[in-house]
């Protein structure tokens, strides 16, 4: 008896490991299924630099060039704003800040991870949409610059606490080597702790550029979502993602139309396991 | 007494804890310019604690407190800057510690931190301070490699010439060569004969042998007092008190 319990739980335990490698590999074949049957009709270069996006018009047009234009300029705007910010801020927990700051500090970049992203979109919404517009005196603040500035808030969380553990996991011996030289301690952050970093540093900001591409409500909510190439900053902006979640609920399936939002799909998949995958190799590249 | 060099250090009345632990207990003690003082005692008897006082490292570490004072050239070193003392008092510790940088960029490290930025000028300073620690010949041709490919003798040199380049006026050695191998150790041991020439070293050592053999004076510690200071000589044939006595035959340690 107990040896058939033994024998059960094993192999429970080992179906549930199963299970999870089961699943992405499901999720893996259906969206390669059904988007690669979107390349029947518009060749992959056309879809991928294709300039407009009219899914529902008769013969519909399917290229995504705006919408992989629109996720690139919110995530560099992002970037731009995230990285430096992060950093110093994983610099000031690490390197700076008194103990009991330390962990004020660490519980509120929790926190702010905490925060659902269609909460941190609505509140973009009332709050950074009406000012953004009204500083640069835009017809609409519903741009690529808000959903970047709200996404650089999403990202934040991700690239200060792995910056941090990078920064925290060097050891204190370079410090000490760079302060008895005469090093002032700025100096020594500068010269020595943040290059012994950099390579969790990058893999944070990485992980930090998968977090943004991969959002989809707040950007959704506030960069406007009109499907046209951005030459700027302060235009709307549709990203693949919010494509997907606006589009999906009314595409025939089974339509050309459905068969694209899949393929969408598919290139998203596709940058952000390059992007993980980069992240990892920066991680463990002493190993 | 033999007659002694200006007095480079002057310690008075010294304490020390870290939190609740006294480690230096009313530390009284010159240091002279151009020699070499060798510090032994055995483990935790506040040797280390005592060479980190003399340039403010200590101050690094939380619950660190003092009392009582340190003259460098007659000046309290609680009022000179700290990066100043540190540039003037250089430390090379017991492990080697190349900064994750090329061999030369480590030597250049420090007087770059200095201001020096000069291309020429900091080459220069770079063979300089090799040759300085033995180590140019070695090294010459590949100074663009990372320091850690270094062998632990070679890093260890390394540290000395990185000290070296901010021309400091003290070393203070912390246990150089407790990862060394013996010709290693002997090569490091040929540097500091070498350099008390323009500098004042003061060496920790767990190696009693290497005191006696490399110290002009001799200083004694054990839980934190200091219990006899002499000239090397004097403390290797007739110490003065019976533990010192004791801890060189090796009859505790």
């Amino acid at each position: 008896m107990r040896k058939f319990k033994e024998f059960f739980l094993e192999k429970l335990i080992f179906i549930c490991g199963l299970a999870s490698i089961l699943f992405v590999l499901l999720i893996f074949f259906f969206l390669l299924k059904e988007g690669l049957s979107v390349f029947k009709t518009v060749s992959p270069l056309k879809f991928i630099m294709g300039r407009n996006w009219y899914p529902i018009s008769e013969p519909p047009q399917l290229g995504i060039f705006p919408l992989i234009l629109g996720s690139f300029i919110v995530t560099i705007g992002a970037v731009v704003i995230s990285v430096p910010v992060g950093v110093a801020c994983a610099v000031y927990i690490a390197e700076i800040a008194p103990p009991k700051i330390k962990e004020i500090l660490k519980a509120g970049i929790e926190l702010l991870a905490a925060i659902p992203s269609v909460v941190l979109g609505f509140i973009g919404m009332v709050t950074l949409v009406p000012w953004v517009k009204h500083i640069f005196g835009l017809p609409t603040g519903l741009t690529a610059l808000s959903g970047s500035i709200m996404l650089a808030f999403m990202a934040m969380p991700t690239i200060v606490s792995i910056a941090e553990d990078a920064l925290y996991a060097i050891p204190k011996s370079y410090k000490e080597g760079a302060l008895a030289l005469g090093a002032t301690h700025w100096q020594s952050i500068w010269r020595v702790l943040l290059p012994a970093a950099s390579s969790g540093i990058l893999a944070a900001v990485m992980l930090g550029i998968g977090r943004v591409i991969g959002e989809t409500m707040a950007v959704m909510m506030i960069t406007g979502n009109a499907a046209v190439i951005p030459h700027t900053l302060l235009v709307p902006v549709r990203t693949l993602t919010a494509t997907i979640a606006a589009e999906m609920g009314e595409a025939v399936v089974g339509s050309q139309h459905y068969f694209a939002l899949f393929a969408i799909g598919i290139v998203l998949f596709a940058i952000s396991f390059a992007i993980n995958v980069t992240a990892d190799l920066f991680l463990h590249k002493d190993k | 007494m033999v007659k002694n060099n200006p007095i480079k250090f002057s310690i008075k009345n010294l304490n020390a804890w870290f939190g609740s632990l006294h480690v230096l207990k009313a530390i009284n003690l010159e240091i002279y310019a151009n020699e070499i003082l060798s510090i032994i005692g055995p483990a935790n008897s506040g040797k280390s604690t005592f060479l980190r006082t003399l340039n403010r490292l200590n101050e690094l570490y939380p619950g660190f407190k003092m009392t009582g004072s340190v003259f460098y050239g007659g000046e309290d070193i609680q009022k000179i800057e700290a990066e100043v003392l540190r540039k003037r008092v250089g430390t090379v510790f017991a492990l080697p510690l190349p900064l994750p940088l090329s061999i030369a960029d480590n030597v250049a490290y420090g007087a770059k931190i200095h201001g020096i930025k000069d291309k020429k000028k900091l080459e220069e300073i770079t063979e300089e301070s090799l040759k300085k620690a033995f180590l140019w010949e070695e090294v010459k041709d590949r100074l663009n490699e990372s320091a850690f490919k270094l062998s632990g003798g070679q890093q260890q040199r390394l540290c000395i010439a990185r000290t070296l380049a901010v021309k400091p006026e003290v070393i203070l050695f912390d246990e150089p060569c407790s990862g060394l191998d013996p010709i290693s150790t002997a090569k490091v041991e040929e540097t500091m004969f070498v350099l008390k020439r323009e500098y004042t070293i003061v060496l920790v050592t767990n190696n009693v042998k290497q005191a006696a053999r490399v110290g002009d004076k001799t200083a004694f510690f054990l839980s934190g007092e200091l219990i006899e200071f002499d000239i090397t000589e004097k403390i290797f044939t007739a110490p003065s008190d019976q533990r010192t006595d004791g801890y060189i035959r090796g009859e505790f340690g």
